[in-house]
């Protein structure tokens, strides 16, 4: 029986103890009438040796690619440390660090983590974690109206990432807050600051302000941040966390810096794994620590005067306030905290700002070439980080699906929800990629939209890892 | 130690970032960062030995019993782990075309079905990233069926008293008051009460069956009746699945949504803390609002991701992509490793522990919370009478467990029951291992009455002793400043 340990001896000696017959009997409260009738659709366990060779085979058939699509989710290299040190079991099979004592681990790391986030935002604090950047940004939204009290309506900028603002208006909807989208610069790809003017801001909490935004645009953070604060508005900064080894601080924005900072974790020593798991952050000032969602963790002292750590300002959260409760999170993303704590560990502030800065000149490099290529435009003309807008002349479905059947993902499309842009994609090329994968891809960008097939006979290689 | 203690200016790691630094001149200045963060200079190996040894303060279910209740503390195997992490599903981009995650997606078909099966619902969504959010999404749900139907007086969510505190928050942030529903001496939820609860402002009921009091609801099917006649919905709060997979389908109780806590019920790891996975499951009322992305087979068997645009009622998406793939992933391993005859056992053997442990501590004198009623998966200790007779309280004997190289149960919940503990030992525990625990407990309960304070000021071994929560509340510390 996987994972049971018991033998029948064992079960009779059990059994004889609780004064029952048969396991059976112990479900003798449950009415005769709601007795399960059996599993059709579980299939017939197997060993491990039969799993191993079925997702082998599943995870073979998915292939190596290329892959030149960012969107949120980015590709850098993981030092090997990270995730053998993650999966130890102490970390990897411990639960919420209730009994502080026993997991004083788990604790000291948040707590490293905590003080590592806040330093890269240039906050005052951080939480140890939310689902993702999404989701994040969901909660900073809520913190943001309950910390502002009159306003129910948060600017949203259409430069921040399309699915972001799905997922904020999907948590939020049920609670009468109404998001209001800001239109974007056609040339520059960014919030022009000169057209806030024209923004009305009665009963607005807060405005959003995503850096580097969903385009790979650098938004000028200091006018936006300085604007919504002589609005009477919170400022929601949703930023990249590998940017921020080279960008400005969200704390240090304008005269008084942002109020939150939120943002996707996973280039920090999350796989790219289809999406998941990864983790969100969140930080903020000091002023609005009592109005955030999730655990926090807090340095204190044992009875014997020496220093530990302890879950603290527990009373925002659900399991004491039950409804008043600043969020409903419970469980987090403990692990990939874990993860991306000895990821900064290992890379240090040199580490880090090698690999944003490596991203981004290899980014500005794919565009060079492929913009020089008769048909493909870079379509803004601000500054960017490490992932730029690409109009090409023809249909953007057919030239990506010509590229992945040479093993290359070229970006992501922004045709669904950025029609106004025409056959437009996003590039990003990441630290990983060497000068040869960024020629190979402007070499057949060059050839598929020049309609040129390769030299007979035309090698159609669907997937380059399997040979 | 701090790892910020262990750093020193300029030590690097040179082979874990490019050989050479490259320039960022094109971005100008005033949105450059002028100072650099605060993060660890260390090697290699001084990072290792440090989260190493942090690692090594930490109780696990890989290094003891982990009986906290309501949290299905059971073995991660070891299988599920590696094989999630192979490294194609490791580097597949989530926006990367469905043609080229055809394995993935067929992995997470098919525990769509398999959850379908084992809760008895009509279709599942796995996007939920944790149980909270599955409740979400779930309320979420029951609110989408009533405004579409123009059933729009429904303001009210009922809860047992007895309810994790999920439940009602989850409530509130669905835009819904909340109102809670005393339990009677039994443990099973008041009908009368639940009675008089229940009208045309009543949008559904939220339940955990097991209830937190670890007992089953035995009035299940008249409670669905009441709330069905009511015109309100019934959500299941899968905390405790564990107790009854196999045993019975929470859509056959006549519930509409349920969530299910796959790294509870399904042995993905904890964490730490998550990450977790919350799907939830419906029943025909609700099937056109669940979450998207939702993983369908198209007529030549390939797989592809259903959106707004196939499934214009859902509620939306609860994340960037498809919830916690990974975790999906090991949970549909653990499903695979275990069959339908490993996931019939799970319920029984689950049941089968804590009726036992239950058996031997009230044998060796403890109080249960709900003698007369059989345990399911967890069960109830009151610690009260220790309390009274030597000052020693769940909490102390909680701690005092640590030092018993036990994790301690949830203490001081359900607050219905005073001094109490809630145990969940989980079916993979041997009996060894619940005789042991058996044997620590008595062991403390004797030093209770002999030397009280030895239990008082325990733990006594652990890498720290109690912590004082007060002056961390007071003097807050939440970042090392140099």
């Amino acid at each position: 029986m996987p994972f049971i340990p018991h033998t029948d001896a064992d079960v009779a000696a059990m059994l004889k103890a609780i004064g029952a017959g048969k396991i059976d009997d112990l479900f003798d409260e449950i009415p005769p009438a709601l007795r399960s009738s059996g599993f059709k659709q579980v299939p017939e366990g197997l060993s491990e040796m039969e799993i191993a060779r079925l997702m082998l085979e599943r995870a073979e058939a998915d292939g190596r690619y290329h892959n030149f699509i960012g969107a949120g989710a980015y590709e850098h290299h993981i030092p090997a440390a990270v995730w053998q040190i993650a999966t130890r079991g102490e970390f990897y099979s411990s639960y919420t660090p209730y009994q502080a004592e026993a997991s004083q681990g788990t604790l000291q790391l948040l707590y490293e983590y905590q003080t590592m986030m806040a330093s890269l935002t240039g906050m005052d604090a951080s939480n140890a974690s939310l689902y993702d950047g999404a989701s994040a940004l969901a909660e900073a939204v809520l913190m943001a109206v309950r910390a502002h009290k009159s306003g129910r309506r948060v600017l949203v900028p259409k430069t921040l990432h399309p699915v972001y603002r799905q997922v904020v208006r999907s948590i939020v909807a049920n609670q009468k807050i109404e998001l209001v989208e800001l239109p974007y610069d056609p040339a520059g790809g960014h919030t022009d600051p000169a057209a806030l003017a024209a923004v009305a801001t009665d009963d607005c909490a807060a405005l959003v302000i995503a850096q580097p935004n969903f385009f790979g645009t650098l938004e000028e953070v200091d006018a936006l941040t300085d604007w919504a604060h002589s609005q009477g508005l919170l400022v929601i900064a949703c930023v990249n966390p590998v940017a921020l080894a080279v960008l400005k601080a969200p704390g240090e924005w304008g005269a008084r810096g942002a109020d939150i900072a939120v943002g996707e974790g996973q280039p920090l020593g999350a796989p790219l794994s289809s999406g998941g798991p990864y983790f969100g952050f969140m930080c903020c000032k000091q002023a609005l620590l009592r109005q955030m969602p999730g655990r926090i963790i807090g340095r204190t002292v044992d009875r014997d005067g020496q220093p530990g750590f302890t879950l603290t300002l527990q009373a925002r959260e659900q399991h004491i306030r039950r409804s008043k409760a600043t969020s409903n999170i419970c469980t987090n993303q403990g692990l990939l905290v874990s993860a991306a704590t000895i990821h900064m560990a290992l890379l240090g502030p040199d580490g880090l700002e090698r690999v944003a800065a490596h991203s981004h000149a290899n980014t500005l490099a794919l565009v060079a070439q492929l913009a020089a290529i008769k048909g493909v435009e870079k379509v803004f003309n601000r500054p960017l980080f490490h992932e730029a807008v690409l109009r090409l002349d023809q249909p953007a479905e057919e030239v990506l699906r010509a590229l992945a059947a040479q093993g290359i993902l070229g970006g992501y499309n922004l045709a669904a929800h950025y029609p106004e842009l025409g056959q437009a994609v996003l590039v990003c090329a990441t630290e990983t990629k060497t000068a040869a994968d960024l020629k190979n891809f402007a070499f057949h960008m060059e050839r598929i939209v020049s309609k040129r097939r390769l030299d007979p006979p035309c090698a159609v290689k669907v997937n380059p890892s399997v040979k | 130690m701090l790892i910020f203690e262990h750093s020193q200016t300029g030590r690097r790691n040179p082979s874990q970032a490019p050989l050479a630094a490259a320039a960022v001149a094109d971005i100008p200045a005033h949105l450059r960062r002028s100072k650099r963060p605060l993060l660890p200079e260390v090697s290699e190996m001084q990072a290792v030995r440090h989260y190493t040894r942090l690692s090594q303060k930490n109780f696990s279910i890989d290094t003891q019993f982990y009986p906290l209740g309501s949290c299905t503390m059971k073995y991660n195997p070891r299988a599920c782990n590696s094989l999630a992490m192979l490294p194609p599903f490791l580097a597949r981009h989530p926006l990367a075309p469905d043609s080229t995650g055809q394995g993935f997606l067929a992995c997470m078909y098919e525990l769509q079905e398999i959850l379908k099966d084992v809760t008895g619902m009509q279709a599942v969504s796995l996007t939920p990233m944790a149980g909270a959010q599955g409740e979400f999404a779930g309320v979420a749900m029951i609110r989408a069926y009533h405004d579409a139907r123009h059933d729009t007086a429904r303001s009210e969510i009922l809860v047992p008293d007895a309810a994790h505190g999920t439940n009602p928050a989850t409530a509130v942030m669905c835009g819904y008051t909340v109102r809670e529903i005393p339990t009677d001496r039994d443990g099973n939820i008041d009908l009368a009460l639940l009675k008089a609860a229940l009208g045309p402002h009543t949008a559904g009921l939220m339940l955990t069956n097991p209830s937190t009091l670890g007992v089953f609801e035995k009035d299940i099917q008249q409670v669905q009746k009441l709330v069905h006649e009511a015109g309100g919905l019934l959500y299941y709060d899968g905390a405790n699945l564990n107790a009854i997979l196999g045993k019975v389908k929470p859509g056959d109780m006549g519930f509409d949504v349920i969530h299910m806590n796959l790294h509870k019920t399904f042995s993905t790891p904890h964490g730490g803390g998550g990450p977790g996975a919350g799907p939830v499951g419906v029943n025909e009322k609700l099937q056109p609002f669940l979450p998207v992305p939702m993983v369908a087979r198209a007529k030549d068997d390939t797989y592809y991701l259903l959106t707004e645009k196939e499934r214009p009622q859902t509620i939306g998406r609860l994340s960037a992509h498809l919830g916690n793939a990974g975790v999906l992933l090991r949970a549909y391993v653990y499903a695979r490793l275990l069959g339908r005859e490993g996931m019939h056992r799970v319920g029984e053997f689950a049941t089968l522990n804590a009726n036992y442990l239950m058996a031997r501590l009230t044998q060796a004198g403890f109080e249960a919370a709900y003698p007369k009623r059989r345990a399911t998966h967890e069960f109830i200790l009151t610690l009260k009478k220790l309390k009274e007779d030597t000052g020693c309280s769940a909490m102390d004997v909680a701690k005092r467990l640590l030092d018993k190289g036990y994790h301690a149960p949830t203490t001081y919940f359900p607050l219905l029951v005073p001094e109490c503990f809630l145990i969940e030992p989980s079916e993979t525990e041997s009996k060894e291992e619940l005789d042991g625990f058996v044997d620590a407990m008595k062991a403390i309960r004797d030093e209770a009455r002999s030397d009280p304070a030895t239990v008082r000021d325990a733990p006594h071994t652990t890498p720290v002793r109690r912590l004082d929560d007060v002056k961390a509340a007071r003097e807050l510390d939440l970042v090392w400043k140099a």
